[in-house]
């Protein structure tokens, strides 16, 4: 057993008794409290659980709670303030790109970590990006024009403004 | 229950915009449940404004009103099965068979049981009552094996720890002895005179009517003379056809949380597609009244048929009543595999004849399912394939014969489309082959043949609604084709990802043909062959803070389809009101049949409808009461007709105001539940498959564009168009999404999507999403939608259940694409590379 500490949307966080084991999304969902992140196959294949490590995206369920040892770690329940939306979040519910929602989260960061990149994406950008992330329930359309959404909203928003 | 957390919250669902449906309050923490009391909303930052609200009811019937759970959806905050937590939890972990069809010779526990983090381990002996099975039609599925395993994965033991890794890790020490027993894997094995039988001494109603035990149900339809009718034929094209085991692959895995209760009941979180249907199958196994199973949705990550069976629902209550200790299980993907049942593989034999003038003259088709070791929903599938079995089609004579066999393969049971979608595939290919043989464009000769209104099915039934199977077909027709080559860029360079093989760089463009197919599909609305389908609504209308709210709960399991929007319009457009409130659904509450078989918006939609029309009865009678005599414009004869509930007011016919909604009801509110049923129907004659069976019909069409790399047996679907009757479209936004996420379940089994079974061992040899692959955004193409809505008089609003019929012509459509650029003639789906190459 050992103990993590990592930070996490912004916050210094430590978890205790962590079985050596356990992934990184073992630890945010059942030991932070925060399963927004989630868990469709936990071998790295659906995007799901999809956080960023240092900024860099990467499937939550195959990073081993101690390689995030002293990282910054940002999940979907850091995309925004409390209380508010990020543009990318705010596209997806406009955009009808929420269906069951499961794969929602993952999308969400990576789509935000594309955004982030490439601001002015082009349709095969977009399914290049997103192409890790399996949705079972929207054939994607709504989800290309949820990111196409958010990325003319970002650029006609002032820079400072944004989410 | 004081130490279930649950900060997200699927519960007390509050739209009180209406138009944007989307609110700013970040929900207190609540039980599930439980309804939350609610702060005032108040508007989200830098929320949309195109959605802005109209007069009249705003919000209602009709309109794209944004899902009342998409905030917590991307947030991160909407609980889903698999997010419950309790601070005093076990985890539970069920050990699965490492055979398809053995007897279990002994079952050693003890090594697990002595593990440390360890608190129960159960098998069969440990189950506290005579009720071991349960099955949805068929009580053929035992809990926990008893002394033989009929297929891969079958659970054996459950197991609760502290942990989850040690609750797998003891499992795994738990000895199982087997003697194998041979298989079953086909007809042919299945029906031989000396097979196994998977189930012995079948006392099912189906049993005395099947030709061998092995057969779980069979169907005949048999309409005019097939032999007179086949020798008119100028035509005859004959077809064998086979189709794949699909897999739902919703994203959510089976899951939930099991709290014992003080009165020795049990509370039960989980996701589900039909509360009252796991409640009936629960209880009696854990030897308790119904009303101890209390039963509350938690978030649903999909659905698609695989959660009407139950996974781990019992599991869990058993541990959990064995422990004293919540309980939480989560199926991982592997498990997940094995923990529900899949799309029957079919093998179908068609014959279809023609005059030279391309009419239809007779259709001959014997359709076999595997069902697995199972029954789940056979029957029903094997209803819908044998009623379902000619199309969209006029023809006068018909021999058709469906069946499900029980076999060790995987159980097989509900995915969208069930029956329908197996024949659609194989139907439509021979459409095809016959228009060929007639020499007609293919499109043509469907339409020269379609179903319209009043045409008569293969049973008998007369279809009373719109079908515009004709007017479906020209309308993807006409629709502009994407261009051609679309990985020329124009400077030269090539856009490798629009290309088959895309990033992997497999080719610029050479050997690369394009195709190009149609298809078209019929699909039953609603539970069929006599079935008593309800669905129960219970609304509530009140004021608060001077305005009129209502409040709507059912057991309606949302799944994704977005019901919980569907239901807060029709109360804004019955109830004149801008706030509803929709409560999360759970078994306080009657019945709402199944979220399935494309029902809910239809049958809870109009049951809500009807609560809805009863409530306004009673706050019209307590308005003419309180105003009658004091205020003109009430009607005097007690005939509300002419009145209407519009914007929180009762409005006379003239636009006079009489009273509002909030003045009326003052400190009273007025709270109606009611059962609503659609129109009855009959099962089919069991020989000649004759009968009323089917309430409503669902028509869509496909047009598929592909380009094949036919060197490699790649293929890129370029664009699937679809076009699709919904009758009326009660949220456009979430039945284009509906049409699409359905036009992409048949691409994947169209082009990848299998669950392969070893033939030698009867063992899946693919249970992951490594090696089972469904279709990615880079897989799927554009979708281009065309909406009609021609209303069906005998439903709700005219609507007609939208969820299933783009997952029939989807595939077909693909494949025939697929045929047309390759020249081949490809009887399989799904269709894979060495398929399309001779190498």
């Amino acid at each position: 057993m050992m103990r993590v500490r990592l930070t996490v949307n912004g916050r210094a966080r430590e978890a205790d008794d962590v079985w050596e084991g356990e992934s990184l999304l073992y630890v945010l969902r059942e030991r932070l409290g925060l399963p927004g992140s989630k868990n469709a196959c936990e071998q790295g294949e659906c995007g799901s659980c999809t956080v960023r490590l240092d900024g860099v995206p990467v499937c939550a369920c195959l990073v081993a709670a101690g390689q995030a040892e002293g990282c910054e770690v940002v999940t979907v329940e850091g995309l925004a303030p409390e209380g508010e939306l990020s543009t990318v979040q705010r596209a997806f519910v406009d955009a009808g790109a929420v269906q069951c929602g499961f794969c929602t989260p993952g999308l969400l960061v990576a789509a935000d970590d594309l955004l982030d990149r490439n601001p002015k994406p082009a349709d095969a950008d977009i399914r290049e990006a997103l192409s890790g992330n399996l949705c079972r329930c929207t054939g994607y359309e709504k989800i290309m024009d949820a990111v196409r959404l958010a990325a003319a909203r970002r650029c006609a928003e002032p820079e400072g403004d944004r989410a | 229950m004081s130490g279930l957390t649950d900060p997200r919250g699927t519960s007390g669902l509050t739209d009180p915009r209406g138009t944007s449906g989307v609110t700013g309050r970040r929900p207190a923490p609540v039980i599930p449940g439980v309804r939350s009391e609610l702060g005032p909303p108040g508007p989200l930052a830098g929320l949309p404004t195109r959605f802005a609200r109209r007069a009249g009811n705003a919000g209602g019937v009709g309109e794209s009103v944004l899902r009342p759970d998409g905030v917590l959806k991307v947030t991160g905050e909407f609980a889903f099965s698999s997010d419950l937590w309790h601070e005093h939890m076990l985890w539970g972990h069920l050990l699965r068979s490492t055979v398809a069809h053995a007897e279990i010779l002994s079952v050693d526990v003890s090594e697990a049981l002595a593990t440390p983090g360890v608190h129960a381990v159960l098998t069969y002996d440990d189950l506290p009552t005579e009720v071991r099975h349960y099955g949805l039609e068929i009580q053929d599925t035992p809990v926990l094996a008893h002394g033989r395993i009929r297929h891969h994965g079958e659970p054996i033991a459950a197991v609760a720890a502290d942990h989850p890794e040690i609750a797998r890790r003891a499992a795994a020490k738990i000895k199982v002895e087997y003697r194998e027993l041979p298989l079953i894997t086909d007809e042919a094995s299945a029906t031989a005179p000396d097979a196994v039988l998977i189930h012995e001494d079948r006392t099912d109603h189906h049993a005395p009517h099947v030709p061998h035990p092995n057969v779980v149900h069979r169907q005949p339809i048999v309409r005019g003379d097939v032999e007179e009718a086949a020798a008119r034929a100028d035509f005859v094209v004959r077809g064998e056809y086979e189709f794949g085991m699909q897999d739902q692959a919703f994203l959510g895995p089976e899951s939930g949380m099991a709290v014992p209760a003080e009165d020795g009941g049990v509370d039960l979180y989980v996701a589900t597609q039909w509360l009252h249907a796991d409640l009936r199958q629960i209880a009696p196994v854990l030897g308790l009244p119904e009303d101890k199973v209390r039963m509350t949705l938690a978030g649903v990550g999909g659905a698609f048929g695989g959660r009407e069976d139950l996974s781990m629902q019992i599991h869990a209550c058993l541990l959990a009543l064995r422990t004293g200790r919540p309980v939480k299980m989560v199926f991982n993907r592997y498990e997940s595999f094995f923990g529900h049942v899949h799309r029957h593989p079919a093998r179908l034999v068609y014959e279809h004849g023609a005059t030279k003038d391309g009419k239809l003259t007779h259709v001959r088709a014997r359709i076999v399912l595997d069902g697995g070791a199972y029954a789940s929903s056979s029957p029903a599938v094997v209803g819908n394939a044998a009623s379902l079995g000619v199309g969209p089609y006029e023809v006068d004579a018909v021999e058709v014969e469906a069946l499900a066999l029980y076999t060790n393969n995987p159980p097989c049971g509900a995915m969208r489309g069930f029956g329908a979608v197996q024949a659609c595939f194989a139907y439509e290919a021979q459409m095809d082959r016959l228009a060929d043989a007639v020499g007609m464009d293919r499109v043509e000769f469907r339409q020269r043949n379609a179903m319209t209104q009043g045409s008569v099915l293969p049973t008998g039934q007369v279809v009373d609604a719109p079908a515009p199977v004709a007017e479906l077909l020209r309308r993807v027709k006409e629709l502009p084709l994407p261009e051609e080559r679309p990985w020329e860029t124009g400077t030269g360079a090539v856009d490798v990802r629009a290309l088959p093989g895309g990033l992997s760089n497999t080719s610029h463009g050479e050997g690369v043909v394009r195709g190009v197919g149609y298809a078209v599909g019929i699909k039953n609305v609603g539970f069929s062959e006599g079935f008593d389908d309800y669905s129960t609504a219970r609304v509530r209308l009140e004021a608060a803070g001077g305005e009129a709210v209502a409040s709507v709960h059912t057991a309606m399991a949302e799944v994704g389809q977005g019901g919980v929007t569907v239901h807060a319009q029709i109360a804004r457009t019955e109830l004149g009101v801008s706030q509803v409130t929709i409560h999360p659904a759970d078994t306080r509450v009657g019945s709402a049949g199944s979220t399935s078989a494309s029902r809910q918006t239809y049958v809870t939609g109009g049951a809500v409808k009807r609560a809805c029309e009863l409530v306004r009865e009673r706050v019209l009678e307590l308005g003419r009461a309180r105003f009658g005599a004091t205020r003109p414009g009430w009607p005097a004869d007690g005939s509300p007709d002419e009145l209407r509930l519009e914007g929180g007011e009762v409005v006379a016919a003239d636009g006079t105001v009489l009273a509002s909604l909030a003045e009326i009801l003052g400190d009273e509110a007025v709270e109606v539940e009611t059962e609503w049923r659609h129109r009855p129907t009959e099962p089919f004659h069991r020989h000649t498959g004759q009968g009323d069976g089917h309430v409503q019909y669902s028509f869509a069409a496909h047009r598929a564009v592909v380009d094949v790399d036919v060197e490699l047996g790649l293929v890129k679907v370029v664009e699937l168009a679809c076009a699709q009757d919904v009758g009326k479209a009660v949220n456009p936004l979430a039945v284009v999404g509906q049409i699409q996420g359905g036009s992409t379940q048949g691409l994947g089994v169209a082009l990848m999507e299998e669950i392969v079974v070893d033939r030698a061992t009867g063992l899946v040899r693919n249970p992951s999403f490594t090696d089972y692959l469904i279709p990615t955004i880079l897989d799927t193409p554009p979708m281009p939608v065309e909406v009609l809505e021609l209303a069906d008089d005998n439903a709700p609003y005219g609507l007609r259940g939208a969820g299933e019929a783009p997952t029939l012509s989807s595939t077909p459509a693909i494949l025939a694409a697929v045929r047309a650029a390759t020249g081949r003639d490809l009887r399989r789906a799904p269709v894979r590379p060495e398929h399309l190459t001779d190498g």
